[in-house]
């Protein structure tokens, strides 16, 4: 009888595990999301989340929420994995401001950052057009399995798409302008935000800190490009989607060295035939193995994008 | 009378059990609730049999991709391999791929489509007659097998059908090659089964095949392989030939790095 834990099986060394079959929790402690802001510039709060993967410990915030003090009251980007949090999220908007929520931007269609929106559904939910469209497409898919993850915590979630599309470049509520930049690739449509008064850069999840990229519906190319956009904004200091406040642009450079880590050891790994699970046991670079979510995160990225590299890298045989 | 009865009685539920029953009781390590039924009914309920250390089945603990479950199979502190079965626990489709390791390793990478989380085993037969089984666990939110092909998402899928992506690595020992195919399970509305089910690789010129596969409906799309080799075993160029269900022909060369 082998009796192994979840935490067990994901600290083995090489990730690829042998595991009992233990019984999960299926009556789960009551759950309730603390989010704590603490103000980042004039104005604006963040909610800073795990730098884990989704668990039934961290109720899946696991994301950066950001919110921007308006005259009209909170305006905040992202509302959470479930509906629970996105109450939460309300209650701590109220706290900063008495005239609670004056809506809600999105920054892309993961439901980490978009589940909470049902809570939200009275007020205008921007998001990109693109981001509209997979949150309507993609929304149920994710909810299964967010259900399957985290269990309790989602308890009512359904996914809300976003109901007002961003279409230009400037965007003013309650007296803030904002200046929001379409971009992409970690996903088909990914907005980062410029608050003109403070100068800070809402990245979403084209920026990461300390915690791993994650790459499921990643161009890295797109992904890069966006990165330099960011790049020339002159922001004082960057919002992550994942992981701590930067101040000094951090956060846009480690992004792109472990893009750029991740495509050259695939690349590399496809030219020397092997396969998926022989690249998940290939050493981790000191400068990447200490980020949140790792190895998870880079196993996760090889089934993302190794079939299609390597179909690159591989000689079509006649 | 009601004692007769009894006894009646006390023997059939003993052989009830005993049909259910395998030849040989295995303690399975995962406790799993469906091996002794694919122990009989995929193995043919073998007289020699074991779990066994030596056989060590890798995967990523958790299933990503539903489509693409990647798993390292490697038996070669065995001797005498002659044949590698894979199958899972739970699943519509419970056998993967056999594989003949003529003159490879007892060792394969492979892909496959996962239904649900689930055991993966496999089952390594030696010469002996004896078959030693390995196993993994792979959680998995699943449904791999029951969409259709993203083939069919291109309108151009049928002129990629059979053609191979490969290269071999003779100073390695190592051979990898990906084969287009949708490989439709049959699960999905109104897609009719349309699986590779023969292929083989082979010295240019010769008759014995090197390593032979049988696949079957789990497999990946575009079933992507690594096999291995002792080092004088491969020359520049290996031929892959097989036959999908349909009768439609797979016939390539794969090349070293230096002779492309």
């Amino acid at each position: 009888m082998i009796h192994i834990t979840r935490r067990a099986v994901l600290g083995a060394a090489v990730g690829t595990a042998a595991s009992g079959l233990a019984p999960r929790t299926v009556f789960a402690n009551p759950t309730s999301y603390e989010l704590k802001p603490f103000s980042v510039a004039d104005g604006i709060w963040m909610i800073e989340g795990s730098r884990d993967y989704f668990s039934r410990e961290n109720g899946g915030a696991i994301v950066n929420c950001a919110l921007i003090d308006t005259d009209i009251g909170v305006l905040i980007v992202d509302s959470g994995p479930s509906k629970k949090y996105g109450e939460a999220l309300l209650d701590v908007a109220r706290g900063l401001n008495g005239r609670g929520a004056a809506g809600v931007m999105i920054t892309h269609h993961h439901p980490d950052h978009f589940f909470g929106n049902q809570v939200f559904a009275d007020k205008p939910i921007y998001a990109l057009p693109e981001t509209r469209a997979l949150a309507a497409s993609e929304g149920d898919g994710f909810a299964d399995n967010m259900y399957r993850l985290l269990g309790d915590w989602m308890r009512g979630t359904e996914p809300l798409p976003p109901n007002k599309d961003i279409t230009s470049s400037f965007l003013t509520i309650g007296g803030r302008k904002l200046k929001t930049l379409p971009l992409a690739g970690h996903t088909g449509a990914d907005l980062a935000i410029l608050d003109e008064k403070t100068g800070t850069l809402i990245a979403g999840d084209l920026a990461f800190l300390d915690r791993a990229p994650t790459t499921p519906h990643a161009d890295l190319a797109v992904w890069r490009d966006a990165l330099t956009v960011m790049s020339q904004q002159q922001a004082s200091s960057i919002i992550p989607g994942h992981g701590p406040i930067d101040r000094t642009g951090t956060s846009l450079t480690q992004t792109r060295a472990y893009l750029d880590w991740l495509e050259a050891t695939l690349k590399r790994s496809a030219g020397e035939g092997l396969d998926m699970v022989e690249i998940m046991d290939l050493p981790i670079p000191e400068e990447f193995s200490g980020m949140g979510s790792m190895p998870q995160e880079f196993y996760r990225s090889v089934a993302h994008l190794y079939p299609d590299i390597e179909r690159t890298v591989m000689p079509l045989s006649r | 009378m009601r004692l007769t009865f009894c006894f009646l009685s006390a023997f059939l539920a003993t052989q009830a059990v005993a049909l259910d029953d395998p030849k040989v009781p295995l303690d399975d390590p995962l406790k799993s609730g469906m091996w002794s039924y694919h122990q009989i009914n995929i193995l043919g309920d073998p007289a020699k049999i074991r779990f066994d250390d030596r056989v060590v089945v890798k995967a990523p603990a958790v299933a990503e991709d539903s489509f693409n479950v990647p798993v390292l199979v490697d038996a070669t502190a065995l001797e005498n391999v002659t044949q590698m079965v894979f199958l899972v626990d739970y699943g519509p489709i419970p056998k993967i791929l056999t594989y003949w390791p003529e003159q490879s390793e007892p060792k394969i990478s492979f892909r496959f489509k996962i239904d649900q989380a689930t055991p993966v085993r496999a089952a390594v037969h030696t010469s002996d007659g004896m078959w030693h089984v390995g196993s993994t666990v792979i959680d998995a939110a699943g449904g791999g097998c029951t969409a259709p092909a993203v083939a069919y998402a291109a309108d151009d899928w049928e002129e990629h059908l059979g053609k191979v992506h490969g290269q071999v690595w003779p100073e390695n020992g190592r051979l990898r090659m990906i084969v287009d195919h949708p490989m439709d399970t049959g699960l999905a509305d109104g897609i009719p089964i349309f699986i590779i089910e023969d292929l083989a690789v082979s010295t240019p010129g010769t008759k014995s095949p090197l390593a032979r596969l049988r696949l079957y409906e789990p497999v990946n799309e575009d079933p992507a392989f690594t096999l291995y080799f002792d080092k004088a075993t491969l020359g520049t160029e290996v031929s892959v030939t097989g036959r999908d269900n349909n009768g439609n022909e797979i016939d390539a060369i794969i090349r070293a790095a230096a002779s492309q």
